[in-house]
């Protein structure tokens, strides 16, 4: 009876999740091309000065990242929706209408980014142009856009939850997705005082990515395992309420961690440097229960003396077992590198923070959301084993690779600029170029631009094996 | 199901994940309520009145600013109008900004409110940190106010050919790109005089917040931690 959801052919809500998923897509290389140019700027100062500025590249690297992120994460509960429930998606018709309004904002938003890049100092820059507000810039008409859409986007999720099927996973997803959406709204006012504006803007930030974005994993990962291996939903759920006791337990008050600096009080420093500590515990947890649970099914197979792997989808899984390492790398002790105050008073602002924001960017969203895309694509070309090609091993070296060979190096210059810019100089405008003109800062923007070539080669191959596999008769169908 | 521990039931930790999250959110709740107050902007009134704040009113532009260690914090704070010795403000040592010192609360305000829309309007945090949040193409801002570079001994007076701190910066703002000061320079942005001006005012004003010792010896190092 449910077997019809499986594929994407017999579900709109599927079929709408890869709507969700090719635009996601779209949007992940659009992120590298423009992370491509920032870096070219780190090496090639005069490179497109005056017509793309560094601030430009570097607005739309980010936007394009968390945009993308947004609709690969509406695409993947769009996707396990009918599974988890097995019901049909509800309000299916106005999902689709909002994928519309919402992809023709984000287009709208970008080419005014692209072409009309600043305005005056007027409220009407802030509602037409952009809020100029890191991660947050799209402008306030946008914002309001993504509130409606956002609320279409919820209101389906809880309509179908509440009248299918609900699971673990359907609750966690419920509490999370209203949440992630509300969170937003923190971010949608102007103040001329910039500590109460910092203060609210990390409300969005760091509640998305390190508190509900988290947990969001958590349930798509608990998706996965069932889905790609057959992992006991009992389980599987259980494993799943203790991460987001866990992720919300230490997340929410690990906010405090932003807050050393910004003008707030000085118990931040306490409360932040204790549950921030924390914070990598849970993704532990995430890792060691992907790697339990694997070993334990396929162990239980081959004691019926099955030999073969219970793995239904090698190239998603691959991609989901990297998350749950590469959330624990990136996010887990990346960030846990400066989360005392003691040593974030010279880190902070440094490149050592964008070290840890593009692993963990990279190890706890981009992979498992490329999984889902594995999923889909598996889903809509109705095939039942999916395995490795040539093109998806080649891809997920060249990107995890490349990430990692560009972490280190961004660390290295995070060092430099510690120790000559802060620590040594005193953190002046002079102490500052001290810092970047150094051989070994110098060096390590070199080597991140290399980096960046190597992950932009692996997206393309990602993007062809991606598009192929329904030709491909390498798959069992 | 009656020896079923409790360890291994979901229900259990659904409860859990509850309660903590729960919990978590109302200790923030109740910590916001006390951090709005704290980091609420202050007026004329307090600084006439020699009271501190985190985040002093707008009218800090008419004051000379300093940022120097206090031995009780044991981490520099900004001093506001002379220091009395003990890392407290004095309130009293005006600084001529843009030739005035009288700036009242309306004007001082709308000062800042045309600075602060200024560094949105103009993605200053997409190549700049404030705070030290944002991007790192380009120097941190919090406490730009207080960059030497600028000061009477600074390079960026004789480079822009203005006699004032405040008035070399705007300066630079309208015309970056005739300024360079390294193969890294700021773009055009088409910020014009009264924005410039209401910048410089933004950027006087976020020097004066307490940043907790945020940047650590800033301006003050020749060579050594601790140095003077």
């Amino acid at each position: 009876m449910a077997s019809k959801y499986l594929t994407g052919t017999g579900s709109e809500s599927k079929q709408l999740a890869t709507w969700y998923f090719t635009f996601a897509a779209i949007l992940f290389g659009a992120q590298l091309l423009f992370g491509l140019v920032a870096a070219i700027q780190y090496v090639m100062p005069g490179f497109l000065y005056e017509i793309l500025d560094f601030s430009i590249a570097r607005m739309l690297h980010i936007n394009a990242l968390v945009v993308w992120m947004v609709f690969a994460m509406f695409g993947s509960v769009y996707w396990l929706l009918p599974d988890e429930t097995g019901i049909e998606t509800i309000g299916i018709k106005i999902g689709k209408l909002l994928f519309w309004i919402f992809a023709a904002a984000i287009v709208v938003v970008v080419l005014v980014f692209l072409f009309v890049q600043v305005g005056k100092a007027d409220a009407t820059t802030i509602w037409l142009i952009t809020e100029g507000r890191e991660y947050i810039e799209a402008p306030r008409w946008a914002d309001w856009g993504i509130v409606v859409v956002a609320l279409g986007f919820v209101g389906n999720l809880f309509l179908t939850g509440m009248k299918g099927r609900q699971t673990g996973i359907v609750t966690v997803l419920m509490a999370d997705m209203i949440a992630f959406a509300g969170l937003y709204l923190a971010g949608m006012f102007f103040t001329d005082n910039i500590s109460v504006d910092q203060y609210w803007w990390w409300w969005v930030i760091h509640l998305w990515v390190e508190a509900t974005w988290e947990v969001f994993v958590g349930a798509i990962a608990a998706y996965g395992l069932i889905k790609m291996i057959g992992a006991h939903r009992q389980v599987v759920e259980m494993w799943l309420w203790i991460e987001v006791a866990m992720l919300f337990g230490s997340g929410i008050l690990g906010l405090g961690h932003h807050y050393f600096w910004i003008g707030t009080p000085e118990y931040w420093w306490e409360i932040g440097a204790l549950f921030s500590a924390l914070e990598p515990l849970p993704l532990v947890a995430m890792f060691v229960h992907v790697l339990y649970d694997w070993g334990k099914t396929q162990g239980s197979e081959e004691e019926k003396g099955n030999t073969h792997s219970v793995i239904n989808n090698k190239p998603a899984f691959t991609w989901f077992v990297l998350n749950a390492f590469g959330n624990f790398l990136g996010a887990g002790v990346w960030g846990f590198f400066h989360t005392l105050p003691q040593i974030n008073l010279y880190t902070h602002g440094t490149q050592f923070t964008s070290a840890h924001g593009h692993l963990a960017f990279f190890g706890a969203y981009a992979t498992i959301l490329i999984g889902m895309f594995y999923i889909a694509v598996q889903g809509t070309n109705g095939i039942k084993v999916m395995k490795n090609t040539k093109a998806s091993i080649w891809a997920v070296s060249l990107i995890t690779g490349g990430m990692m060979g560009m972490t280190v190096a961004l660390t290295i210059a995070g060092y430099v600029q510690v120790i000559v810019s802060r620590a040594q100089m005193g953190a002046t405008w002079a102490a500052y170029f001290d810092g970047q003109s150094g051989m070994w800062f110098t060096q390590a923007m070199d080597w991140r631009l290399i980096m960046g070539i190597l992950i932009f080669t692996g997206f393309i191959i990602l993007a062809k094996d991606l598009l192929t596999t329904g030709k491909n008769p390498v798959h069992e169908r | 199901m009656a020896n079923k521990s409790v360890w291994s039931d979901n229900r259990f930790w659904k409860r859990t994940a509850t309660w903590v999250t729960g919990f978590a959110s109302i200790l923030l709740i109740w910590l916001t309520f006390d951090t709005s107050t704290q980091i609420a902007m202050g007026n004329d009134q307090d600084l006439q009145n020699k009271v501190t704040k985190r985040v002093p009113g707008p009218t800090v532009i008419n004051y000379k600013i300093t940022y120097e260690m206090s031995p009780k914090r044991g981490h520099e704070v900004p001093i506001i109008g002379g220091n009395d010795g003990k890392g407290n403000s004095l309130f009293q040592e005006k600084e001529k900004f843009f030739g005035r010192d009288d700036y009242s609360e309306k004007e001082a305000r709308a000062l800042l409110h045309l600075g602060k829309l200024g560094s949105q309007a103009k993605n200053c945090m997409d190549c700049h940190t404030l705070l030290g949040n944002g991007a790192y193409y380009a120097p941190d801002l919090t406490k730009a106010w207080l960059d030497p570079a600028w000061g009477p001994n600074g390079a960026m007076q004789a480079l822009t050919g203005k006699n004032t701190k405040e008035e070399a910066m705007a300066e630079f703002l309208q015309h970056p790109d005739q300024y360079p000061t390294h193969a890294r320079m700021m773009p055009n942005l088409g910020i014009t005089a009264k924005e410039a001006k209401g910048l410089v005012a933004f950027l006087k004003h976020m020097s004066s917040i307490d940043t907790n010792g945020f940047p650590r010896n800033f301006g003050k190092i020749k060579g050594a931690v601790h140095g003077k």
